[in-house]
């Protein structure tokens, strides 16, 4: 795993970490620029997309996966992890009960 | 308290998009209030045009032990479960209506909460960001 961002449902970022060492080292500025552009994208391609789409679900490069989970009240959970990683999926409906249970109360 | 309950009911029931208003009110009823409070009130009186339904239940774990003295028998005590209602369903883009019908503190025989639709929100931009 390389990083996870919480994006609330204004686009605005609200949380992000790095989970390994070799994860790119972003500035507070920067994390908070991706997690709005992410955010923007994620809205076009939802918008842009041929069939009913709920938006960016998965990104797969050579070099990393980008996971991204959207809850129904819009806040979005996006992991990035090195290819070939299983499960991330689920990893983030995990990180969504985590959030509502210490975040949230 | 509805518009952070809305993420915990989620996450933790795993339910999708409901898709009309009946649905909804089926799972308030049978998953929402079961997980939280522990009873499952009755879905009645839908209108024609299934955008208003009743909540109808005897017991209610917030007044079990409550009574209301004489100077506060106007106070509705549960309003607390309306907010929550209108809060969590607000935070899923449907603006509801919430009032008590009936209400065991007032003395009626059970507790009965009405929920009126009363449109779809859509995201938009404040007007700041409009355009001149």
């Amino acid at each position: 795993y390389y990083q996870l961002f919480i994006i609330n449902r204004n686009g605005g970022l609200v949380y992000s970490k790095s989970l390994a060492p070799t994860a790119p080292a972003l500035s507070t500025n920067d994390s908070l620029r991706l997690g709005s552009t992410f955010h923007g994208l994620h809205a076009i391609a939802q918008q842009i997309a041929p069939i009913v789409s709920g938006g960016i679900e998965r990104l797969e490069t050579e070099t990393f996966i980008l996971q991204c989970f959207q809850t129904l009240t819009g806040v979005k959970f996006v992991v990035t992890a090195a290819p070939g990683t299983p499960d991330l999926d689920a990893l983030l409906r995990g990180i969504y009960e985590v959030y509502s249970d210490y975040v949230l109360k | 308290v509805g518009v952070r309950l809305i993420d915990d009911f989620l996450a933790k029931s795993g339910v999708d998009n409901c898709s009309n208003f009946r649905e909804t009110a089926d799972v308030i009823s049978k998953v929402a209030f079961k997980m939280f409070l522990g009873i499952t009130p009755e879905v009645v009186n839908w209108n024609k045009e299934n955008t208003a339904f009743s909540l109808v239940f005897v017991d209610n774990p917030l007044v079990d032990f409550v009574e209301l003295p004489p100077q506060y028998m106007e106070l509705s005590y549960c309003n607390l479960l309306c907010g929550i209602i209108v809060g969590a369903l607000e935070m899923v883009q449907l603006q509801v209506g919430c009032t008590f019908v009936k209400d065991v503190l007032r003395g009626d025989d059970g507790t009965e909460l009405r929920v009126e639709l009363k449109g779809l929100m859509r995201n938009v931009m404040s007007d700041e960001y409009k355009e001149k």
